[in-house]
Formats: structure tokens, C-alpha cells, sequence
């Protein structure tokens, strides 16, 4: 067997499943007032000021949510209800993920939202310029800036810093989904200069139906889910306290092996490449020079992402075709669209990505079946 | 054998894939996506193409243990089932899509991709028996005559059935039920589908105006007197009697039926019951003639012509020229429309089939 869809989940933390599991058999509600709603809420502020710490934020800055979907849709949401009538307009990028590209779709639908969309380049970097220019053309009716750390499918960085920067100058504020950068590259949230930031529990060995919005003190958010107001009045429900416990172990050891883990990571990932290159005949490595330690992604010119999936299952090799699915129909992504791949082209692709428990042998598993998974694929064809 | 096992989420073809499990082979359920916009073709559990139905297939394929996947074939089937339903009728036909969705689909292009992958067969919940010989496999009727399938099949040629597998054809569907209840299927007692997938509504006539135009033409006899109207001739069907609103009664105050679909003229004819009987049928060119089994030796031959899904098989004399298959029928047949397929049985065994161009 090979695991190799790490940026859709991870394994969980040996260490971080330990927390999880003793504080699942504690009772206690972190709003509580008696001794076991103290401890539990003693439990939720040692994590928010861990996680806070290996993020380079400040306690009082993390809002726990259930998901990363939820964390971008109060960015999004949140931060566009709050700017004033005269803001009609979001900047973003055509590669987000759907956590936030359809929360924006929404918004463009429902509200008569202008989207902004800045252009990328043929390895899937947000260009710097097309912001700039869109910021300037349109600086008096953009609410916020949205622009994703990292991609999701092709793994490549996203000048963030640079974007920030230039919100910046013209004041406007900028929330980053960096969910999956997160414990894979250097983050820090002081340093980014944004505004807002989304991370999630479960890409980084912690658990699932645990994630955060990392937001400034004064940045100011209408809240999606009202009720209790357990974090800062902007988002409601009773705090998930075992599952936050984890995931602030998880963060911290992410953090502190950071490194160490990347250096792991990337040589298993050139391992790969170089097989799966060596190969293969006419494969394309997407994402360019600078991704994301744990990603990588092939264009199999010829055959269908879908069929090499499948084929790669029965042989015990687990990957993403690294597009969303309408009824479990994978649709031509729409990252590689933006790119500038013909769709035909970007259904011929999948997505492998290697995590901290990724194996040379997992890796050499990959390499030894792809030659032949990739021959029956194309000999099924593209649609 | 490596196995694709199709399910559409409805009973029969979640028990053909844990029969075939059960066979010893390797086996994985697909669902084909027949439609790009799965709320588009029809809402409802009634056994085929929504989300629910995946979901059904999906979690039977749980129970029975073996890996699902959905299959998008939605552009195949519109360009060869919706496209060609659409054409046979607005040129005065009366198509039967399933026939052409097992013809072009699932015995097509869902069993190319899956020998292109390293996959011997292709296994459905269709009613029919499958027998190996030394003339290659025979297709022929299942065991449950009220279900049996194989005029839907007949299409097939031996080279597509050498890849099917119908492991149903020995079953009742009563007994098919009881089995999936059994089995633990949460789909068990999922009502049967009836109407054309594609057709939500089952309003066939009012989808085909939809998309054909409701142009008001008129309803006539055989000696062109105006008896009424109608909006669109292509929603009309030869032997039809009810729907015919016509206002000017017959002579003999006998029931008219429809004879004939005009469609260039729009048109509708209408006559007595008697001018409907016709005994002699004739398939179109020979790239339409389907053999299902050994090619008869050419000449006239002895069996049983099937007209229509659940029609009834009629004894006929049946001819093959090396280009035209057609019919003599014993004793003459009611309402006929072009565009469906004649099957020719030998008893049980179906021989062969070709869509019906002409009728006399």
C-alpha cells in the first residue's frame, strides 16, 4: 500500500491522537463555570496560546472553527459584510479552492459582488503585477484581498508577502487560505503581513472537524454562526476542546520538526519525480521551481486522470485527481484551466502527495507500477 | 476473470455484483454519470442516473466489499442515446433508447475503457441468460419472462457479449429481492424504473415539445379530410388510439388509430384498426443487423419476431439475404412503428436484430 494524497489527509499524529483521546474522556464544557468547565477551558487557552506560537500569531488571535471551509467562508463572508455599502468588489485569484472560490461565487451571485480575479502564470503563481494593477484600478470598491499560500493541486507558492504588501499600501485588508501550507513551509503570521489567515488540524497529523481563522484583533468580521459567541463574539458553538488540544499538539510538533520533515519530505518527493519521469514517456511536472515540499503533480498527456486513479487504487497506490467532483464526476480542474491547459489536457492529471509518514517504499511501490498503470490508461483515452 | 460490475444503484444490478463477487472474480462497481447535470435527467429514486441513485450503488458496492468508482459518460450518451432519440423521432420514429444506451454505452464504450484497462467483462442486473458454445456466447431469454431483457440485448453482437456477464438470468425478480434484502442492501426495495431515464417528468410528449417545438399540424385520413389538429406529429406513435382529441366522428363510428407520422408534412394520419395489421417487416441496410449469435446460413428460416420491449413473440418465417434481415408473420400484427428493432428468436435463443424501416 501507498498513501500518497497527504495534502487531502493525514495520518494522525501518534502524539497528538494521545491528547485527543485524554481529553475525550474528560467531561467538560470550556464555557462552563464549575471546576470541569475550567479545566476544559484551561485546556482550549494552553492550545490557542501553542497553536498561536507555532504560527507566529498572538493568542488572542486564533478562532477555532470546525473546518477550514469554515474559517474561509467567515474570511470571506465575514470580512465583505463588515466593509460598507461602497465596497461592492473582492480581489482573488482564479486558483483558490472552492472553500473560497464558491463562498466568492456566492457573494457574486447573491450580492452582486464584483470579482476581481488576478491573472496566474503557466506554473500556477498568482502574478504579482495583475494585482497590483487590479488594486489600482479598482481600489475604492474593493472590500478585501483573498489570496491562497499555497495551491491546493499543483503545490506552488503564492507570493503572499508581496500581495500583502501592496493591500497594504492602499488599506485594504487580505485574508490567505495557507491550510495547505501549514506546517510544510515557514509561516508566520506577523511576518506575512496579512490580515487574516486560515489552518486546518487535519493536513498536519491532527484531527479532523478542527481548523482555525487566525485574524487580527481589529479586523472586524460579521459572524456566520451565532449563538453562544464562544470565540470572540464571531463564531459560535461549544469549543471542541479534545479536538483543539490536538490539534495545538499537532501544530507545535509540525513546528518544531518543520525542517527536519521538509528535508524528509522533498527527497522523497525527487525520488518520486525522477521515477516516475524515468518511467514514464511524456510526463509533465506541473507547479514549477517553488511548491510546497510534499506535492507533486503530473500531466499524462493521453490519459484520463480518472482512469489512472483507478488503476493506481487496484494496485494499492492512493492518489488525488486533485479536482473537485460534482456526484463523484470529476470535473477538468479548474486551477489547471486558470493555468492555461487546455481541459482535455487537465483531466490527463494527478496529484501525489507525500506527508511526514510517507515511506521510501511507498514512493518505490508508486514508481514500480506507473509505467504500466500509465500504458492502460492511455490505451482507454482521453474523452 | 477482472470484472466491471455497472450499477445504477437500483437492486438488480447491486445483486449481479455480489453474484459475481461471489463468482470468485475481481471485481469493481462502477456507475456511469449519464447526465453532466445529474438533477437534469431525473429526480426520485426510480432506479437510474441521480445523485441518490450513485449514493445507493455506492453503498451497496460498501457491503458487497468491493472498490466504486463513477464514470462520466454523459457526452456518450447524449450523442448516442439522447441525440439519436431525439432524431428517430422527429423523423417519425419511435426509438427505444435502452436498447441504444446497451448498444453504444454500456456494451461500447464502457466495455472498451474497461478492456483498455486490463478488465475481461462487463457485468449489468439485465434479465437474460448468457451460454458459451463453440460458436462463441448465446444470448438468451431469462428465466423470469415478465423481466426478461434479452430484446434490449439483441442489439449486441457476439464480440460485445463475448464481454458481458448477466448473472440475473436465472432469477425471478421476486427471488432478486429477496436476495438483496438479504444481503443486507439498504436499496432492497427501491421501486423498479419504468419511463426513459432521461425523461424526469415520464412526459415523454412534453420533453420531445420541449426540445422539438409544438408546431400545430393536422390530424387526417387516409384520403387527406382534416379530422383534427395536433401539436407535433412526432409525439404520436403508430397504433396510438387515446390522445387523438378528434372532434369529426368516422363513418362507422369505429375507433381510429394512428397509421402513419408525417413528419416533413406534419402531419398524422389516422385510419380503422384493420389498416394498422401488417405481416411483413424489413430492417434497413445491413450495417443495422446485429447477430447475437452464429450468422443463420442465408435463405428463410423458421422462428418467433419480437417487436417491441415486452411484446409478444410472434411465429414467423424471417429472411436473411446477406443484406436485409426481414419477416413474414404467421398471422398479422397490430400498430407497428418504425425505429423499433425486430428481434428473431429460435425459441429461447435470440438470434439477431435490426431496426424496422419498413412494414407492410
Amino acid at each position: 500500500m501507498a498513501y500518497l494524497d497527504n495534502a487531502a489527509t493525514t495520518a494522525m499524529l501518534p502524539e497528538a491522537l494521545e491528547v485527543m483521546y485524554r481529553e475525550a474522556v474528560n467531561v467538560g464544557n470550556a464555557s462552563s463555570l464549575h471546576g470541569a468547565g475550567r479545566r476544559a477551558r484551561r485546556v482550549v487557552e494552553e492550545s490557542r496560546e501553542k497553536l498561536a506560537a507555532a504560527v507566529g500569531a498572538k493568542p488572542q488571535e486564533i478562532i477555532f472553527t470546525a473546518s477550514g471551509t469554515e474559517a474561509n467562508n467567515l474570511a470571506v463572508k465575514g470580512m465583505f459584510w463588515n466593509a460598507g455599502a461602497t465596497k461592492r468588489a473582492i480581489l482573488s485569484s482564479p486558483i483558490e479552492h472552492h472553500a473560497i472560490l464558491d463562498p466568492l461565487e456566492w457573494l457574486e451571485r447573491e450580492h452582486n459582488v464584483t470579482l476581481h480575479l488576478a491573472d496566474v502564470d503557466g506554473d500556477g503563481r498568482t502574478k504579482v503585477e495583475s494585482v497590483a494593477q487590479l488594486l489600482s484600478e479598482h481600489e475604492n470598491e474593493i472590500s478585501f484581498v483573498t489570496v491562497m499560500h499555497s495551491n491546493n493541486e499543483v503545490g506552488a507558492l503564492q507570493p503572499v508577502e508581496e500581495i500583502a504588501a501592496i493591500s497594504r499600501e492602499y488599506k485594504i485588508p487580505i485574508h490567505s487560505d495557507a491550510v495547505q501550507s501549514f506546517g510544510k513551509v515557514p509561516l508566520d503570521f506577523a511576518k506575512l503581513g496579512v490580515n487574516a489567515m486560515t489552518i486546518s488540524g487535519h493536513k498536519i497529523g491532527g484531527p479532523l472537524g478542527v481548523a482555525a481563522l487566525v485574524a487580527k484583533k481589529e479586523l472586524e468580521l460579521t459572524p456566520l454562526l451565532h449563538g453562544g459567541g464562544q470565540e470572540r463574539d464571531v463564531r459560535s458553538g461549544t469549543l471542541h476542546t479534545p479536538a483543539i488540544a490536538a490539534f495545538a499538539t499537532a501544530a507545535e510538533l509540525s513546528h518544531q520538526r518543520l525542517l527536519a520533515n521538509a528535508d524528509h519530505i522533498k527527497a522523497l518527493r525527487e525520488r518520486l519525480i525522477r521515477g516516475v519521469t524515468t518511467a514514464v514517456a511524456d510526463v509533465r511536472l506541473n507547479g514549477g521551481a517553488s511548491t510546497l515540499p510534499g506535492i507533486a503533480h503530473f500531466t499524462f498527456a493521453g490519459a484520463e486522470g480518472d482512469a489512472l486513479l483507478l488503476l493506481l487504487d487496484a494496485q494499492g497506490v492512493q492518489c488525488s485527481t486533485g479536482s473537485a467532483c460534482s456526484a463523484g464526476i470529476a470535473q477538468p480542474s479548474h486551477v489547471l484551466i486558470a493555468m492555461g491547459m487546455a481541459p482535455k489536457v487537465a483531466r490527463s492529471s494527478i496529484r501525489f502527495s507525500i506527508g511526514t509518514t510517507t515511506t521510501e517504499q511507498e514512493i518505490d511501490k508508486t514508481i514500480s507500477v506507473i509505467n504500466e498503470v500509465v500504458t492502460r490508461a492511455r490505451a482507454a483515452g482521453v474523452r | 476473470m477482472k470484472v466491471i460490475a455497472a450499477m445504477s444503484g437500483g437492486v438488480d444490478s447491486a445483486v449481479a455484483a455480489a453474484r459475481v463477487v461471489d463468482a470468485g472474480h475481481e471485481v469493481i462497481g462502477v456507475h456511469l454519470a449519464l447526465s453532466s447535470n445529474p438533477q437534469k435527467y431525473r429526480s426520485g429514486a426510480r432506479g437510474c442516473c441521480t445523485i441518490e441513485d450513485s449514493h445507493d450503488a455506492r453503498r451497496a458496492a460498501d457491503i458487497i466489499g468491493i472498490p466504486f468508482y463513477v464514470w462520466d459518460m454523459a457526452e456518450e450518451f447524449h450523442e448516442g442515446v439522447v441525440s439519436n432519440f431525439l432524431s428517430e423521432y422527429s423523423s417519425g420514429k419511435t426509438p427505444n433508447p435502452c436498447l441504444r444506451c446497451n448498444e453504444k454505452i454500456k456494451f461500447e464504450a464502457v466495455l472498451k475503457r474497461a478492456r483498455a484497462m486490463g478488465y475481461d467483462a462487463v457485468a449489468t442486473g439485465h434479465y437474460a441468460k448468457l451460454f458459451p458454445s463453440e460458436n462463441g456466447p448465446l444470448l438468451y431469454r431469462a428465466d423470469d419472462e415478465g423481466k426478461d431483457q434479452s430484446y434490449v440485448l439483441a442489439v449486441l453482437t457476439q464480440e460485445q457479449l463475448s464481454g458481458a456477464l448477466f448473472p440475473l438470468g436465472d432469477t425471478v425478480k421476486s427471488d432478486v429481492r429477496k436476495e438483496a434484502e438479504a444481503r443486507g442492501f439498504s436499496l432492497a426495495q427501491k421501486p423498479d424504473s419504468h419511463d426513459i431515464c432521461f425523461v424526469p417528468s415520464g412526459d415523454n410528449a412534453g420533453w420531445l415539445r420541449e426540445r422539438l417545438g409544438s408546431e400545430v399540424g393536422e390530424i387526417v385520413d387516409e384520403e387527406g379530410a382534416v379530422l383534427g389538429s395536433h401539436k407535433g406529429a412526432y409525439t404520436y406513435t403508430v397504433g396510438q388510439r387515446r390522445g387523438l382529441g378528434l372532434t369529426i366522428p368516422a363513418e362507422d363510428g369505429r375507433a381510429r388509430y394512428v397509421l402513419r407520422v408525417e413528419p416533413t408534412n406534419n402531419r398524422v394520419v389516422v385510419g380503422s384498426r384493420e389498416e394498422l395489421a401488417i405481416t411483413e417487416i424489413s430492417g434497413g441496410d445491413v450495417n443495422e443487423v446485429k447477430w447475437c449469435g452464429p450468422i443463420p446460413v442465408l435463405g428463410e428460416h423458421r422462428g418467433l419476431a419480437q417487436v417491441r420491449a415486452h411484446g409478444k413473440p410472434l411465429p414467423c418465417t424471417y429472411r436473411w439475404d446477406g443484406k436485409k434481415l426481414s419477416a413474414t408473420l404467421d398471422a398479422p400484427l397490430y400498430g407497428l412503428a418504425p425505429g423499433q428493432a425486430l428481434v428473431i428468436y429460435e425459441g429461447e435463443r435470440a438470434v439477431g436484430s435490426v431496426t424496422i424501416e419498413w412494414t407492410q
